[in-house]
């Protein structure tokens, strides 16, 4: 440790101020506080401030997504096998779908961190380790057949528009890695949604859980749907279902969440708030349903859950701590109406199967709207209670 | 030497309605149809042109009348000049140019309700002489035209592939996998490249707003 300080002091003179490589100055940076911890001395109060600065954060996230990234590559392995009718060894599966999803992910890091870089030039602070996140959540939620410039192009527009024209890390009011889904998601639909493109093999198609379920004949048992199209509650949520990269395995989600909330970065509210507005929506909707209702209306909500991409979506996505309610009520209304949302959209909206995308940015466009509320109300209460007598 | 068809103060008042003031990038006006108009560069052409000609001209009119109008009531009769002067334009692109008035329908008329001609017939040719207004009037219409005609070719480009209805991405990237951009065609890639040119536009001539 001690010679990388060393060496890293001896390089850091070269992009001090008036020194040839002043400019890049933030790419030393970057590279210098993740590998050892910042040597400046706090100048404002607060002055006792928590070790774990947002780099630590941001690498505990990364951290949390291991299980899914692992499954993301295994699974789509195997979907290629099942799609093919071969049989893989597990290495196999895996090593076939290393081959599809590592292009994915440094396509996603080296177009969203070029755009990074420049902007952190240009306006002379350090380079983001938000990003870190950024770039592999964007690739863990597209399908493992999207073409790579189509990467580039959706992380570009998420980096850019999404974060940097807000004023970058902290600043940004929607998700980036979901602002360049939706970006994809919109303007190639052909290559994001349908039956074809989440399986790596070429003209080969089959449904999606939401999908079955969608299209199933009005007044059937959804559960049967599935079942017909051979998908059972356990590999669902196991996640051998084809589906963006890293989102099909509620278990790999799960155990992220549980890191997550060790290292305390995520919000248990918010994940607890979607739960429970999505179990809400969907007895509501199974309340009201009738003969000749949709299959979906006889959905159970633990089914919902391991569908689509409700676990990493609320876990990962919602939870974002710059995009998500800032107040504790807020967190809680907002995972709720993330939650029901998800099953409005799933049900309500025959265009798109899945809602967990949209009804999440959504509320990221709500979530300062319920903190405003929130924080007048504690004023209120506290004014009353001050000037009571 | 020739004199000069327009003076030095008169190339600076269109400079500003082009740059400095441009109606959409500084004041942003005129969003409705610049989102409406553009997924295609024809329909943009005709649009800016129409939209051109009624606020010049209605600059000429109002400011020639200026002084006759009870300040009471100008609102409508600046209206009633405008809207005679749409109707005008309109009449004209159904009699000469059938197919683009029919895709831009209802458009042409709504340029009666189009801020900047309003905008510009109260704030300026109210007050000053019919050349200048004339001037004003034609500074704002190209102003807007050029955003115009950028947003258009953007979203041709990106969304069609075409421009003017001329393919212009070559057959080899197709078969090479490009797909157009289906979100340029919906009035949210409008919004985008708006959006980007406002902030080249701003960042380039260091224009910020008050707070």
């Amino acid at each position: 440790m001690k010679f990388v300080e060393n060496q890293m002091k001896k390089i850091g003179g070269l992009f001090a101020k008036g020194k040839p490589l002043e400019k890049f100055f933030p790419f030393f940076e970057a590279i210098d506080t993740f590998l050892l911890t910042p040597g400046t001395r706090t100048k404002k109060a607060p002055f006792v401030r928590d070790a774990v600065d947002l780099k630590r954060v941001m690498v505990s996230v990364i951290i949390a997504l291991i299980p899914c990234i692992l499954m993301g590559f295994y699974n789509t392995g195997y979907q290629i096998q099942t799609a093919k009718g071969l049989e893989y060894s597990f290495w196999g599966c895996f090593g076939l779908g290393l081959a599809k999803v590592l292009p994915i992910i440094l396509v996603s890091y080296a177009a969203g961190g070029f755009w990074e870089a420049l902007f952190a030039v240009v306006r002379k602070h350090e380079i983001n380790e938000g990003f870190l996140v950024t770039g592999i959540l964007y690739a863990l939620i597209l399908p493992p057949t999207i073409p790579l410039w189509q990467v580039a192009v959706g992380i570009s527009f998420g980096v850019v528009i999404g974060k940097e024209i807000f004023g970058g890390t902290g600043m940004n009011v929607l998700n980036p890695a979901l602002t360049a889904r939706a970006f994809v998601f919109f303007a190639y639909p052909a290559q994001m949604s349908g039956d074809a493109v989440w399986a790596a093999v070429d003209g080969f198609s089959r449904a999606t859980p939401l999908a079955v379920v969608a299209t199933a004949q009005k007044g059937t048992s959804a559960i049967a749907a599935l079942t017909d199209a051979g998908y059972t509650f356990k590999d669902m949520f196991l996640g051998f279902i084809p589906g963006s990269i890293g989102e099909t395995s509620a278990l790999a989600c799960l155990l992220g969440l549980g890191f997550l909330l060790i290292a305390g970065v995520a919000s248990w509210r918010v994940v607890a708030g979607c739960a429970v507005g999505l179990t809400a929506m969907s007895l509501v909707f199974f309340a009201f349903r009738g003969e000749n209702s949709m299959a979906f209306f006889n959905l159970p909500p633990y089914w919902h859950m391991v569908m689509g991409g409700f676990a990493f979506g609320s876990i990962f996505m919602a939870t974002d701590p710059v995009s998500s309610s800032a107040t504790e009520t807020g967190k809680w209304i907002y995972g709720i109406l993330i939650g029901m949302l998800v099953v409005l959209i799933r049900m309500v909206n025959p265009a798109y199967p899945e809602g967990v995308m949209l009804a999440i940015l959504f509320m990221n466009v709500f979530a300062p709207l319920i903190d405003h509320f929130i924080v007048q109300q504690n004023i209120k209460r506290r004014r009353a209670r001050a000037t009571a007598k | 030497m020739a004199q000069a068809i327009l003076t030095k103060q008169e190339r600076k008042q269109i400079k500003e309605g082009m740059w400095d003031k441009n109606p959409i990038t500084f004041q942003v006006l005129g969003i409705c149809s610049s989102l409406a108009v553009t997924t295609q560069l024809k329909t943009a052409l005709v649009m800016c042109a129409a939209l051109t000609f009624v606020v010049a001209m209605s600059n000429v009119v109002i400011s020639l009348l200026r002084n006759m109008i009870p300040s009471k009531i100008r609102i409508i009769i600046q209206l009633s000049v405008i809207s005679s002067l749409v109707i005008v334009a309109d009449q004209f692109l159904r009699a000469y140019m059938y197919d683009v008035s029919k895709q831009l329908s209802v458009f042409v008329g709504l340029i009666i309700t189009n801020c900047i001609v309003m905008g510009r017939a109260e704030a300026y040719a109210m007050a000053n002489p019919p050349r200048q207004s004339f001037i004003d009037g034609l500074g704002n219409g190209l102003g807007y035209s050029a955003v115009l005609i950028l947003v258009a070719i953007g979203r041709e480009i990106l969304g069609s592939g075409t421009l003017l209805g001329y393919p212009v991405v070559p057959r080899f990237m197709y078969d090479h996998g490009y797909v157009n951009c289906g979100i340029m065609v919906l009035a949210p890639g409008a919004f985008f490249l708006l959006g980007m040119i406002i902030w080249i536009q701003r960042a380039l001539s260091g224009y910020t707003e008050q707070h």
